[in-house]
């Protein structure tokens, strides 16, 4: 089934560069899906014009048979409650607790007055709680977020887009900040999370070795537009040196 | 290397001290000010305060009322830093980049924190008393206008420098802007927040013996008055009181503080 259908997607920030040209790709349900490229090739945009933090411009975004680009406020709140999203700098509120933390997770599905008050059912509240024992990382739930350590903090991340309870999850360089250690525990869980929950993947990296060993299919961007699409054992050196330019992959890999 | 960025930095300072004595120098002169004159009234203006300013025992009989008074102007300040700060909260929300509704209102909140910001109390009190008249509101009202601006600027800085990412990742949840703004924003900002409140109560506490002299009302108007009859034993101890009252404020301020933050 397909649940992503990107079409001739365009962005522009400004009237001089346009740093989305023409991406047009389809993401399968249950797919684990890395983008690679070069810094300012537009990966973080293209994730940001799915859940249209950035608004569109040309073409068409279709996820799960709903017009992203069309949405009104009311039905876009309900496809960003569909959408997971997990950041470099893992994005939480440093001064709250980490359970706190997970359930902002469940706000696309309250109403103002319950958000405020920050009513939870019990449901959701255990929810929380199985997913941080998931994760590991249960022993903190009552710990404020900066005392944390970093890989600490992005589990938190994982699980605040865990509990939306979407049907895809954007990542936008959920490693870039971390250690080789907990990069690895960091793509672990969300490799399984595709695995076990069937949750889709659409994850942004710099490192092309991890994009290899984890995904089903790997994107390339290169100057906002898609230069491979393919699967992940199709991605060979003279792809790779497509996509970044045989000069600046000396310098990423080194 | 190290010793030479030492020794530049000793040049450095060198440097500065000679140009501060050159500006005070050129200053004085311009001004007509005389160090020698000046400092020869110093011993005559210390044995005025010495033998004038003194807290007699008959001076503490009007202590209640001066208590009174000044009571009337710590609530006063509380007061009028309390509803500054409730409006600014709003006017910091407008204003900063990430809780911002639209442009238009974030340059009205910024227009208004550095007008009200960048005319002192006095004047304000000087302003209003054309108005209002000689009356505990312009008093009020002058602490108000100031504060509001003050805060108001504050508030935008704290919530800019509790900064962005937390406000994406829960606009990109699907929460609504009040979900934002009360579980991400204010529990982020909220203790600096309450520090800038305190430190506006301490300084409008202040602030309000100067403004009451000028619209006749709470301590000011009682140091006024006895200034003008010549009382100086009992400015004496009106001086006293305030100070006291100055010094346990930022005590229980800074007490606050240390738990909040
Ligand atoms: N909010 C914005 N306003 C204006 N220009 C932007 C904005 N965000 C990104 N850009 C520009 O768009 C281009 C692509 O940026 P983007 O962040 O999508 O690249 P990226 O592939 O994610 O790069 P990186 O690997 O460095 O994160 C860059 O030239 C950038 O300067
Ligand atoms: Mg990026």
């Amino acid at each position: 089934m397909t649940l992503l259908q990107v079409a001739k997607l365009g962005k522009s920030y400004d009237s001089q560069t346009q740093v989305l040209k023409d991406v047009s790709f389809t993401v399968e349900a249950g797919e684990f899906v890395s983008v690679i490229g070069p810094s300012g090739a537009g990966k973080s945009t293209l994730l940001r014009c799915i859940n249209r933090m950035v608004e569109i411009n040309h073409g068409k975004i279709l996820f799960d048979e709903r017009d992203v680009g069309s949405l009104k406020k009311k039905d876009l709140r309900k496809l960003r409650t569909d959408i997971g999203m997990v950041f470099q700098h893992y994005n939480l509120v440093p001064r709250l607790t980490v359970i706190e933390n997970v359930l902002h997770g469940r706000f696309g599905y309250k109403n103002t007055v319950q958000g405020v008050l920050g009513r939870f059912t019990e449901e959701e509240k255990e929810q929380a709680f199985y997913l941080l024992d998931k994760l590991g990382i249960a022993e903190h739930a009552y710990k404020r977020c900066d005392q944390l350590s970093g890989g600490q903090q992005q589990r938190v991340g994982i699980c605040r887009a865990l509990i939306q309870d979407p049907k895809l999850i954007l990542c936008d360089e959920p490693i870039a900040s971390l250690d080789p250690n907990s990069s690895t525990v960091i793509m672990d869980h969300l490799q399984s999370i595709t695995k076990e929950l069937g949750i889709t993947c659409i994850v942004n990296l710099h490192q092309v070795e991890v994009a290899q060993s984890y995904s089903d299919r790997i994107i390339g961007l290169r100057k906002g537009e898609v230069v491979f699409d393919g699967r992940s054992a199709l991605l060979l050196e003279e792809q790779i040196n497509h996509i970044y330019g045989t000069k600046q992959r000396e310098l990423i890999t080194v | 290397m190290k010793e030479k960025t030492i020794r530049k930095s000793r040049w450095m300072t060198t440097i500065a001290f000679i140009i501060i004595i050159g500006v005070t120098y050129f200053s004085a002169v311009i001004t007509d000010f005389n160090f020698i004159e000046g400092a020869l009234t110093f011993p005559a203006a210390i044995s005025w305060i010495a033998s004038n300013l003194w807290i007699t025992a008959e001076t503490w009989e009007r202590l209640p009322a001066i208590l009174t008074k000044l009571n009337e102007t710590i609530f006063m300040s509380i007061a009028a830093t309390t509803l500054a700060a409730v409006i600014s909260l709003f006017l910091g929300l407008m204003g900063s980049q990430t809780t911002k509704v639209n442009n238009i209102f974030s340059v009205i909140a910024r227009f208004i924190a550095s007008f009200s910001r960048n005319i002192p109390v006095v004047a304000w009190s000087l302003i209003l008393l054309i108005s209002f008249g000689q009356n505990s509101l312009t008093g009020f009202l002058a602490l108000f206008v100031g504060t509001l601006g003050f805060l108001t600027r504050a508030f935008i800085e704290t919530i800019d420098e509790a900064g962005h990412s937390a406000v994406e990742a829960l606009q990109a949840t699907g929460a609504t802007y009040s979900h934002i703004v009360s579980k991400a924003v204010l529990p982020q900002s909220l203790p600096q927040m309450l520090s800038w409140i305190l430190f506006m109560i301490e300084t409008n506490i202040r602030s309000a013996t100067l403004v009451g002299i000028l619209t006749g009302t709470g301590i000011g108007y009682t140091f006024d008055m006895y200034y003008k009859s010549l009382n100086y034993n009992a400015v004496a101890l009106v001086t006293f009181t305030i100070v006291i009252t100055v010094i346990i404020i930022e005590l229980i301020s800074n007490r606050i503080r240390k738990v909040i933050l």
